[in-house]
């Protein structure tokens, strides 16, 4: 392995710069505001924008829609050194991510891991290169909490599986290309052991969705339905049966995802958003006990980012940092949603618009609902404290 | 910086707790107290000289190690989950600490030593109310030919009964704080102490007409402000730093308690209520350990936000060990609340650090400023 010293690192960073300069659109360096913002890729590309298409392309051309894949599957083999200097060069100009993509950043960490060479060939590629749009097939209606309790079934035809059940909560399944998704292979064993990991193609026969509409007034999840359902035998990841294992190793990336791990704050401060709103009164705001409470997030915000750059620190020194994940997706939810609920209350009545013929659109009333599921997908907080305090504490049973 | 130990700063951690568990376990409190609320143990603070702790943060030009405030908290933290006594904080993060930010070369050359080799002892006298405020100093700093008569009445000092020193902040004639080097024995001090719930003795003194001489002036002209402001971050930040030794010790038997103790026929940690809140419990800890960690690392690279991760550490730990200590006592159930166990302890001296140096309203309140809002 090359060794990458200081002053490579420097010319890299000088170089990404540039490039960044150069090719980035201005419009590509706004923050992200409603859903046409993010572009996801798929077989009938949607582009938003002009700007939107440049910078995916842009990208596409360097191979650094994913800069840290290996480049045999189309990414663009930076070092981890070097991809933390892209991050915080395109988070030093704000630039948008070119793809959104739950191929990087569920099912590519999973085949990495658990694919053979065959599959990884297969599917990687068409990740890097944003053709293939990719959901996740995980809870059923009577599987949420209790993931394991899985029913949807794949019955093995000898050279295929036939698939029938639910799915629900598959985010963007009525635009999805693919789905990973976990599947029962075995019922009479126990729960965790007889689930596997498929992957099918959408446009099989039998498959069809139907949207959810959410409390915020709309949202991109899906039921998917299972009608027989033939899947190749070769699109089977992992080992019959050992599917959970590698649904956990998803999810905890899933959960760090949703706890914010790795995204750097572009939002704008709570207290700012309250100095602008709100009266002031002796160079203090004058509602003391929202103040509080707005120190308080803003005071815990910044400790629980100290609190991953700590946790990141600590496991490059090797100390294992599996179970952690709950923990942060426990804690940046909360926050998130304590968060969304005092924006809601320092905007007063203007943040209750949901519709207005007075004032510009205001989307922050369908943020603070939305916000409400944070705490529920990806395993609810109380799920998260189950994991912690079995797992970390050990406490018993 | 990587927010982790450096490889000497684990060792010194794992000697200290080496030291500890064999010098100053948490049964060496109970006797102090039970012993008439004895302050410390002279012998143990021969020893802690011994192991160099009190020359971790004295620069080298006056013969210390120059290790840094990061080792420091690590002794703290450990002297926090066997709550030692010893006159480490008053006399070095206190005293050596405001002498180190000063400018008056005479009084470093002649204290600096001296603490560092613990044959004197100081500590700080600037509290003069209930509530914790700096800037409310009524003491007063007259001029004279040669010095200063200072006059005026200071509580809640920390090992003041056995220093030899007092660091007194006073407002001068020309109404700004500064602060000065009065020995105990001065002419014209009384001392008074006051035992507090965490058997810990805390001196009032009265200065009636004190004379100071004016090389004893520690700040000079227009600097005590900023002075007394290094002193009181480095003082919530090394607090901090032994309420998390406090935090996780209490925790821990928590934890353990958990796992042994059966009711209903069965281990109560296998009830989802206590599971929640233990976990609740953890993950609050898990901030605490970097607000620590960032804070103490900001004391030894200087960093320009120290205001700001002084109070973040103090509010955080003063809420998190309220919060721990009370839990802790409630899921021990009975036992919790007798003197026969040691989980009392933390209780009590929670309540103490919580309130020394400013509780988590003034933090709270601070920080929001510093961001103005």
């Amino acid at each position: 392995m090359e060794t990458t010293t200081k002053k490579d690192l420097k010319d890299f960073r000088l170089e990404t710069r540039q490039w960044l300069e150069e090719h980035c659109p201005e419009s590509m360096r706004t923050p992200l505001k409603d859903s046409a913002d993010y572009y996801w890729g798929g077989s009938n590309p949607a582009f938003s924008s002009e700007d939107q298409k440049i910078w995916f392309e842009k990208n596409l051309e360097k191979k650094w829609i994913v800069p840290y894949w290996d480049t045999q599957y189309g990414g663009g083999g930076l070092s981890a050194e070097e991809n933390n200097i892209l991050t915080q060069e395109m988070t030093r100009i704000g630039a948008r991510k070119p793809l959104f993509s739950f191929g990087i950043s569920m099912l590519g960490p999973a085949l990495h891991k658990f694919a053979n060479e065959e599959q990884k060939m297969r599917f990687l590629p068409d990740i890097t290169a944003g053709k293939t749009w990719w959901c996740q097939g995980y809870s059923e209606p009577n599987a949420g909490s209790d993931l394991a309790g899985l029913q949807t079934k794949a019955e093995d035809k000898g050279d295929h599986y036939s698939i029938s059940g639910s799915k629900v909560w598959t985010s963007y399944a009525d635009k999805s290309d693919w789905i990973f998704c976990l599947v029962r292979t075995d019922f009479d064993v126990p729960k965790h052991n007889g689930i596997s990991f498929l992957l099918i193609d959408m446009k099989s026969e039998g498959v069809s969705t139907r949207p959810i509409k959410l409390i915020s007034g709309k949202s991109p999840f899906c039921e998917t339905f299972f009608d027989n359902v033939k899947v190749p035998k070769e699109n089977l990841i992992g080992t019959l049966n050992d599917g959970w294992t590698i649904a956990k190793y998803l999810l905890t990336h899933e959960r760090q995802m949703i706890g914010g791990v790795g995204e750097t704050d572009v939002r704008k401060a709570v207290h700012d958003i309250a100095i602008e709103n709100m009266p002031m009164q002796d160079g203090i705001l004058k509602d003391g006990v929202l103040r509080a409470e707005i120190a308080e997030l803003e005071m815990n915000d910044a400790i629980f980012e100290m609190t991953i750059q700590r946790i990141t620190d600590e496991a490059k020194t090797g100390v294992n940092a599996g179970a952690l994940s709950s923990f942060f997706k426990y804690y940046g939810t909360e926050q998130n949603v304590a968060r969304m609920e005092l924006l809601s209350a320092i905007t007063g009545t203007d943040g209750l618009l949901w519709e207005s013929e007075n004032k510009d659109a205001v989307t922050e009333v369908r943020t603070f609902c939305r916000s409400k599921g944070n705490t529920i997908e990806g395993g609810t907080s109380e799920v998260q404290l189950g994991i912690i305090s079995k797992r970390i504490l050990n406490l018993p049973s | 910086m990587a927010l982790i130990l450096s490889e000497e700063q684990k060792l010194l951690k794992d000697s200290a707790t080496e030291f500890l568990a064999i010098n100053a376990p948490v049964e060496q409190f109970r006797d102090l107290r039970d012993n008439n609320y004895k302050a410390f143990d002279e012998s143990l603070w021969t020893k802690i000289v011994e192991m160099g702790w009190t020359a971790l943060t004295i620069p080298e030009e006056f013969d210390g190690l120059e290790f840094g405030y990061v080792g420091l908290g690590q002794i703290l933290e450990e002297m926090g989950k066997n709550i030692t006594k010893a006159p480490l904080f008053s006399s070095i993060v206190l005293g050596a600490t405001a002498l180190t930010h000063s400018k008056n070369q005479g009084l470093k050359k002649e204290w600096l030593p001296q603490l560092m080799e613990g044959t004197k002892r100081v500590t700080l006298a600037l509290d003069e109310h209930t509530y914790f405020d700096p800037t409310a100093i009524a003491t007063t700093a007259k001029s004279t030919a040669n010095g200063y008569t200072l006059s005026g009445k200071k509580t809640m000092i920390i090992d003041g009964a056995s220093a030899d020193a007092f660091i007194v902040v006073a407002n001068t004639e020309e109404g700004e704080a500064a602060l000065f080097m009065v020995a105990a024995d001065s002419k014209g001090i009384t001392i008074t102490t006051d035992v507090l719930l965490d058997a810990g003795t805390y001196a009032t003194v009265t200065f009636d007409q004190v004379a100071v001489a004016s090389v004893d002036r520690i700040s000079g002209v227009g600097e005590g402000s900023a002075l007394l402001n290094d002193i009181l971050n480095t003082a919530s930040i090394c607090l901090s730093a032994e309420m998390l030794g406090m935090i996780t010790e209490a925790f821990g038997q928590t934890v353990a308690y958990l796992k042994e103790r059966e009711q209903f026929g069965k281990r109560i940690g296998t009830y989802q209520a206590l599971q929640h809140r233990a976990a609740i419990m953890f993950s609050e800890i898990e901030l605490c350990k970097s607000i620590v960690i960032q804070a103490l690392q900001a004391l030894d690279s200087n960093a320009d936000d120290i205001d700001q991760l002084a109070s973040l550490a103090k509010a955080k730990l003063g809420k998190t060990i309220k919060l721990v200590t009370n839990e802790a006592m409630q899921m021990h159930g009975g036992i919790g609340v007798t003197d026969d166990v040691n989980i009392g302890f933390y209780f009590k001296r929670a309540r103490v650090l919580q309130r020394l140096f400013g509780d988590y309203n003034f933090h709270l309140d601070r920080y929001a400023r510093l961001n103005n809002y």
